[in-house]
């Protein structure tokens, strides 16, 4: 039956409009009869919700699983990796190995991390071991760098020991949970600056997992030269990459953005470092990546009227070794320059592609194996087919 | 017979007298020396012992390289009795279109300097010296007043000069024929036509594998890739200068180009050339030079808003203010058309005993300069190592692209070569072009002047350098702008002006970039 697919958003951005506009699907409300619903995060959690939440018919997609936060939030993507690790452990998977040391030989890919105000004493136990380490402090709930800071010394989270100590059923506000990871204080650095990469990843299904990586990803530079130096662990220019802060500095450049193409990273490490070792660091990205959906796929809602966009958070310390600092489910599509904007419109584009075929009015049912012609600048990182 | 021999040995006298002055020949000695305690080196047979000992040991594979490198820079002796001029430019109105140009240049440096007050060099208070030593890894966030700086000359102020180029004894008469060349450059000089090419850049033809095309990922590797990256490989162990060279007109793997294009350039890095380096920077902490500011501007205005290169924009000043320093530049005006400017210390003019090159290296630059720099950041991190490569590569090639020269290399004939290969297989978009005021050397002429930095994506422009250095010519910079002029045909015969034309054919435009 072909009727146009029918559209709401509530995230106002042209590179999503455009792409919904030039397949000559039609604009509606979300009270009206919409097929496909590209929503922000707070909407998912109303669809879904015990109280507000309604059931999706057959013809009704939307953009994230239910339960995304499982991958998506700080401490519960930490919590299930670390799951994840030692179910593998006890079934005595060879993945699971260990170096003499008891580090994770192929699944050590996050900073050691603890939760806050939960893990308290078990971090000042780690803290004391090396007591010259920099840590950093994130707020589990919020994005685009907000609320980050650098820390060397115990007094400084002091706040967060004060209030594990007063009482035992405290129950904490999730905005106030942070989560606090060692930081990589030894970052691969280009021209003397650090960088971080963002990948994008769409998953069309958890069980069995399908999930693809978009190929044109980019390297976002901090414009100010990276010194580990104490002095500078507040200046939030030299240490976080994300564009919302980055766009503040005095040096900020609109043209570049500050941004590199992921095929230019290849480029300079294969130039100067070889082609062994950076074939070896873009397997092991890819690698992580798929760990990491593993990891939360048995906990995953796997509703069939879901896929989901990922923004990917990787850096690259000095040894050439990638650490997944964190996963977004709603990254940015707000353009920065005029390669952002073609980049974030070919994006749309190949994960409409994929995620409702052929353009047409969809069917939750189908069996979410696009063929390989419409996969545009994604690339296959694993499909199970059971 | 006769004439060969002398003129062979004329060549070897020539090259033995530099080899002489260098570092090379100070270690071949030293390691002769050394090798008199080796068991099989007698004294009967003392100086064939040696040269086996060279052979086995690697040295003399060195002074091959050290040869080729002479043979391939320094132009041949043409004939003893020519003056130092005729090595610079053997054709007098050249040489004297090259001094004009030269004079407006200084001229123009003076005025702003004047205008500004500023000192053209100044010594630096000790408190400042400390400052920029602190701040030497990253002078880009400096940011210093640049507003009423401008770039000494732009690419289209130098294409004017050459637009006007006459040789006085060519006599062309005034009826057109279909042998009157239609383009800008009216210089009689002699360039190849596309047979002459073809012989020339024979192992780019099409039946020969190329990096950057049989190597994409739809080519099996067998095919071409696995077996030229052996070679490559066996060439770097062999350390072969002309292997490399000949190598690498096929292109060279990204992972092999930074040590060929060091065993081709024959840039090793001893500790003399890293402490040469560390004395070039102390100089600039000591210093301030005026065309410090020229180059700040030039790298702000360029090199800093590339998607490619600002990442390396800090690298760009420890290189460029370096490189103004240094004298050993000097020599390659012995074959440069171009001549250091004089100057002279305050209240001293005319007075050569009070003449200095100005620049120390005898080289301003001008607007788009730090784009020959900004692709080898690609290729080298380690600052010595990288301003070592790039010096060579501006001795060697860069400089023939903004100076006034018959050489075939030069961009005098580069850009007639251009013209006449659109002219001669494309007359009908030329004529085109021409007749809507949109001369082709027009939109080209920044593509070659800059050999298209920052035009072409770096993985491509790194591919394109390999043949400049593999053919030791810069001919192929007019090759590739007349086929992309070839390859937009069609659609720029729709064009009705300038404007409408440099935009159908930018690299941007067409995804190159």
């Amino acid at each position: 039956m072909a009727g146009k697919v029918k559209w709401v958003t509530d995230i106002e951005k042209s590179v999503l409009i455009n792409n919904f506009e030039k397949r000559g699907w039609v604009q509606v409300t979300e009270n009206e009869d919409w097929n496909f619903y590209w929503m922000s995060v707070q909407t998912i959690r109303n669809v879904f919700s015990v109280e507000t939440g309604y059931r999706l018919s057959d013809d009704q997609i939307v953009n994230h699983f239910p339960n995304h936060y499982e991958l998506t939030r700080k401490d519960l993507m930490v919590k299930n990796i670390k799951r994840y690790r030692k179910e593998l452990e006890k079934e005595g998977s060879p993945l699971a190995e260990k170096d003499e040391s008891g580090k994770y030989l192929y699944l050590d890919f996050v900073p050691v991390t603890y939760m806050l105000p939960a893990d308290y004493n078990l971090f000042v136990e780690e803290f004391r071991k090396s007591p010259s380490s920099t840590w950093i402090m994130k707020p589990c709930g919020k994005a685009q760098g907000k609320g980050i800071f650098l820390i060397n010394k115990l007094s400084q989270i002091k706040k967060w020991s004060r209030d594990s100590k007063t009482s035992s059923f405290v129950t904490q506000s999730t905005k106030e949970a942070y989560v606090i990871s060692l930081y990589i204080n030894n970052p691969l650095l280009i021209g003397g600056r650090k960088f971080d990469l963002r990948l994008y990843v769409l998953v069309s299904t958890y069980r069995p997992l399908r999930c693809y990586m978009y190929k044109l990803g980019f390297c976002r530079f901090c414009t100010v030269k990276y010194t580990p130096s104490t002095s500078e662990l507040d200046n939030m220019f030299v240490h976080l990459t994300n564009v919302a802060i980055q766009k503040h500095g005095e040096d900020y450049n609109h043209i570049h953005g500050g941004k590199w193409t992921v095929n230019n990273l290849r480029l300079y490490l294969e130039s100067t470092r070889g082609k062994e070792v950076t074939s070896k660091l873009f397997d092991e990205i890819h690698w992580i990546i798929v760990q990491s959906l593993k990891a939360v796929a048995p906990v995953m809602n796997n509703d069939k009227h879901c896929f989901e966009c990922y923004g990917y958070d990787i850096i690259i310390d000095d040894k050439l070794k990638p650490w997944l600092i964190e996963v977004n489910a709603s990254p940015s599509l707000t353009s920065s320059t005029a390669n952002d904007r073609i980049l974030k419109y070919n994006l749309i584009n190949d994960t409409l592609n994929i995620a409702v075929p052929n353009g047409e009015i969809p069917d939750c049912k189908w069996n979410k194996s696009p063929p390989k012609e419409v996969l545009g600048n994604y690339e296959i990182l694993q499909i199970l087919h059971r | 017979m006769l004439q060969e021999e002398s003129d062979l040995s004329l060549i070897i006298a020539q090259i033995v007298q530099k080899l002489k002055g260098s570092n090379l020949y100070a270690q071949l000695e030293r390691q002769a020396w050394a090798s008199l305690q080796r068991p099989e080196i007698k004294l009967e047979s003392l100086k064939e012992d040696i040269k086996e000992f060279f052979k086995i040991s690697g040295w003399e594979k060195k002074l091959q390289n050290a040869v080729y490198s002479e043979l391939s820079v320094f132009p041949l002796p043409s004939h003893p009795a020519a003056p130092p001029e005729h090595l610079k430019e053997p054709l007098v109105y050249m040489r004297k279109a090259q001094g004009s140009w030269e004079k407006r240049i200084l001229k123009s440096l003076n005025s702003m300097c004047t205008e500004l007050s500023i000192p053209l060099a100044r010594k630096r208070p000790v408190g400042e010296q400390k400052e920029l030593l602190n701040k030497w890894n990253e002078m880009g966030t400096d940011e210093p007043d640049l507003s009423l700086f401008r770039p000494v000359y732009a690419p289209k102020d130098f294409l004017e000069v050459l637009i006007n180029l006459r040789n006085p004894n060519y006599e062309n008469g005034d009826s057109l024929s279909f042998r009157t060349h239609l383009g800008l450059i009216q210089v009689p000089l002699k360039v190849k036509d596309i047979p002459e090419l073809k012989e020339f850049f024979v192992e780019l033809g099409l039946t020969t594998g190329q990096l950057g095309i049989d190597d994409s990922t739809q080519v099996p590797p067998e095919l071409f890739e696995n077996e030229h990256v052996r070679i490559g490989q066996k060439v770097l162990t062999e350390q072969d200068s002309a292997a490399a060279q000949q190598y690498i007109r096929q292109g060279s793997p990204t992972a092999l180009r930074a040590e060929l294009w060091a065993l081709i350039l024959n840039i090793s890095s001893h500790p003399e050339d890293i402490l040469y380096y560390e004395q070039l920077k102390t100089n600039v902490i000591q210093h301030d030079l005026l065309v410090d500011s020229l180059i700040y501007k030039d790298v702000k205005l360029t090199a800093s808003n590339d998607d490619y290169y600002f990442v390396f924009e800090d690298y760009l000043y420890q290189v460029l203010l370096c490189f103004s320093r240094d004298t050993s530049v000097l020599s390659h005006f012995a074959y440069n058309s171009a001549s250091p400017p004089k100057s002279y210390i305050r209240g001293k003019l005319g007075l050569e005993e009070y003449a200095v090159f100005y620049p120390p290296n005898g080289v301003i630059p001008f607007h788009g300069f730090s784009m020959y720099v900004a692709p080898l950041c690609f290729l080298y991190h380690e600052p010595s190592k990288l301003y070592q490569i790039f010096r060579e590569m501006y001795v060697r090639f860069f400089f023939r692209l903004h100076s006034i020269s018959s050489h075939p290399s030069g961009i005098v004939s580069l850009c007639l070569l251009f013209e006449t290969l659109l002219q001669t297989y494309l007359p009908q978009l030329f004529y085109h072009l021409r007749e809507i005021g949109a001369q082709p050397l027009r939109i080209s002429f920044k593509w070659m002047v800059r050999a298209f930095s920052g035009y072409l994506a770096t993985d491509q422009l790194l591919l394109l350098w390999d043949r400049i250095l593999g053919y030791n010519s810069l001919e192929i910079l007019a090759v590739l702008a007349a086929a992309v002029f070839a390859f937009r045909a069609v659609n720029l015969m729709e064009v009705t002006s300038l404007a409408a034309a440099e935009v159908r054919i930018s690299f941007a435009e067409m995804g190159w970039k």
